[in-house]
């Protein structure tokens, strides 16, 4: 492809931003494979979108309410049972400091 | 006859009129599954026990004369993206692992008390982000039609299963095709009803706005009437709507000569492989000989559909899988590093190429100073797209179409190159975006190989209806495709 819309230090950032971590070899085949798709995507500024609303919602009556009635929720037994890192009632993460 | 061979709507009847047991059709499905998913991969778990349990009980009830439920024993294969309580979840990624849902989904929560029996969970590219099922993290779900193909994606060990009669019917989840693609690669009927249509709690989100559940059964009336019994609204889901569900069942009637079908003139130019174009011009002969009228139209900014489709997955997908960090359950990679250290490890390890791939663009689109180049963009193209369906649904009832641009492909053929891939979806994506409902269905064979060819057919919101009673008439003239099973004589070299 022409033009290098992303670099490799652009690669780094966004894994930083995703929480991901890339090998070098993983950031290479990403920074190419990112590159074609960016271009491909860049057949949109072919249109002129200037005077067109975006479409965020497909339902069109997002507006409905419920009554606000009390509903069990799951036990916190079973939600901690889910991961064995739990320690008194709580998730239990490496040191965050 | 095997008794998992059976379509639903003869098995309601046979269960009804107690020619046959549910224990008998479970144990005939499982013993099915044993002797080909060892070949196929459909399956990522098999609900050996639980499935023989209920059938006891159903048959009991059965026996006693009680009102017997309306799904009657049915088997129904699940997505892997569905929860299921007590029952691992994966979405066919290592990073849910050992993931056991405290609850069902709404959909497998109304299957069962309908009667339903969930025989297992299937395959499909991991978090649904692929048109193969080559991206599971698992295994590489076959076609049974030809097992050097691919089953499409990414709900592709549903239509395997159902295609090989490992079950009577599925259900899949369908975010730009993923129902309607492996229905026509694997020969099944596909449906992915109207966005808002189906509830969607307790569906693994991959793009919140064009998620939606679809069916695939082995005919028009056997999605009818799972249809009846999972749509409708469900106030555990925000983007649920409100509206009457009708008798999907009796919209299964015979004539079509009411209805005006468009034909849009895109989804026939470049990229069509020329077998594909040809039964489909055929089924257009044969909607015209039903008496519909059909014309050709246009929609013209459906070029741009498909860049518009991936922005917007792709960033709505990096939002939703921003939760998979390994906290609270799944995989959890943790040495002596701080928190920041484990969600880098666990995410990067417990997540494949793919979805890193749809993951970083998608916040790379999302990020500031390139939202509004790319997403905001995107949500605009959206509206034009939108607004040509719209135009195009003021003459005409229903839009006819191929499913895929190609038959199914061999294994390996596409994985190595995003782009390729995402074309496979360029007939089924534009559907997603506007929120349309869309049904596919086996139109014929290419003549060498005898590979599954789709026809969609796609309606106005809402009328689902009119979309199976097309494909109802159309099942009804084609009684000889629809007869014709795949042949599985690969099993002749195995030592089962």
């Amino acid at each position: 492809m022409s033009e290098k819309i992303i670099t490799k230090k652009d690669v780094e950032y966004v894994a930083k931003l995703a929480k991901l971590e890339l090998s070098e070899e993983q950031k290479e085949i990403f920074s190419q494979q990112l590159n074609d798709i960016l271009s491909f995507f860049a057949k949109l500024k072919e249109l002129d979108t200037e005077q067109i609303p975006p479409t965020w919602h497909l339902v069109a009556s997002s507006e409905h309410f419920h009554e606000d009635i009390v509903q069990p929720s799951l036990p916190q037994d079973t939600v901690l049972g889910m991961t064995r890192y739990q320690e008194n009632g709580y998730f239990r993460v490496p040191r965050i400091l | 006859m095997s008794l998992n061979e059976l379509t639903v709507i003869d098995y309601l009847e046979m269960i009804r009129k107690r020619e046959i047991t549910v224990e008998q059709v479970i144990k005939d499905t499982i013993k099915h599954i044993d002797r080909v998913d060892e070949v196929l991969k459909s399956y990522l778990y098999i609900n050996r026990e639980e499935a023989l349990k209920e059938a006891k009980k159903l048959d009991k009830t059965i026996k006693n004369n009680k009102d017997i439920p309306p799904l009657a024993g049915l088997p129904i294969a699940v997505k892997d993206i569905i929860c299921t309580k007590g029952i691992e979840t994966t979405c066919a990624s290592k990073i849910l692992k050992g993931f056991i849902p405290p609850y069902d989904a709404t959909v497998v929560k109304r299957i069962k008390e309908a009667g339903g029996i969930i025989i297992g969970k299937t395959n499909l590219d991991e978090f649904a982000m692929g048109s193969s099922n080559e991206s599971s993290a698992y295994q590489v779900t076959l076609n049974p039609w030809d097992i050097t193909r691919v089953p499409g994606g990414s709900s592709g060990g549903s239509a395997a299963a159902v295609a090989a009669d490992e079950t009577l019917i599925a259900l899949g989840t369908d975010t730009g095709g993923s129902v309607r693609l492996p229905a026509s690669f694997c020969g099944v009927v596909g449906i992915k009803p109207t966005y808002g249509r189906i509830s969607r709690f307790g569906v693994i989100a991959y793009a919140s706005s064009l998620d939606q559940v679809g069916i695939l059964g082995k005919g028009v009336k056997d999605v009818a009437v799972l249809m009846n019994i999972i749509c409708g609204y469900d106030s555990l889901d925000s983007t649920s709507v409100n509206v009457s569900v009708p008798d999907f069942l009796s919209s299964c009637r015979e004539g079509i000569n009411d209805l005006k079908f468009g034909l849009p003139r895109e989804f026939f130019s470049q990229g069509l492989h020329s077998e594909v174009k040809e039964k489909v011009m055929k089924c257009i002969d044969k909607l015209c000989q039903l008496g519909g009228k059909v014309e050709e139209t246009s929609l013209p900014n459906i070029e741009y559909a498909l860049p518009a489709y991936y922005l917007i997955a792709m960033a709505e997908a990096s939002s939703n899988l921003a939760k998979f960090d390994g906290v609270q359950y799944g995989l959890r990679i943790e040495d002596s590093g701080d928190l920041e250290d484990m969600y880098l490890k666990t995410r990067s390890q417990g997540l494949g190429a793919e979805v890193i791939r749809r993951i970083m663009l998608g916040t790379y689109a999302l990020s500031s100073g390139y939202y509004d180049a790319y997403y905001l963009k995107a949500q605009k193209v959206r509206t034009l797209i939108k607004r040509d369906f719209d135009n195009v649904f003021q003459k005409y009832d229903l839009l006819i179409c191929p499913t895929s641009p190609v038959p199914p492909f061999k294994v390996g053929e596409r994985i190595a190159d995003p782009i390729t891939m995402f074309l496979t979806d360029v007939y089924t994506l534009p559907v997603n975006l506007a929120g349309l409902p869309g049904l596919s269905i086996n139109c014929g064979f290419t003549n060498r190989e005898n590979l599954p060819i789709g026809l969609q057919i796609i309606g106005r919101s809402f009328e689902e209806e009119k979309i199976l009673r097309v494909a109802y008439n159309l099942e009804q003239e084609w009684k000889e495709i629809k007869a014709k099973k795949p042949n599985l004589s690969f099993l002749k070299d195995q030592s089962l």
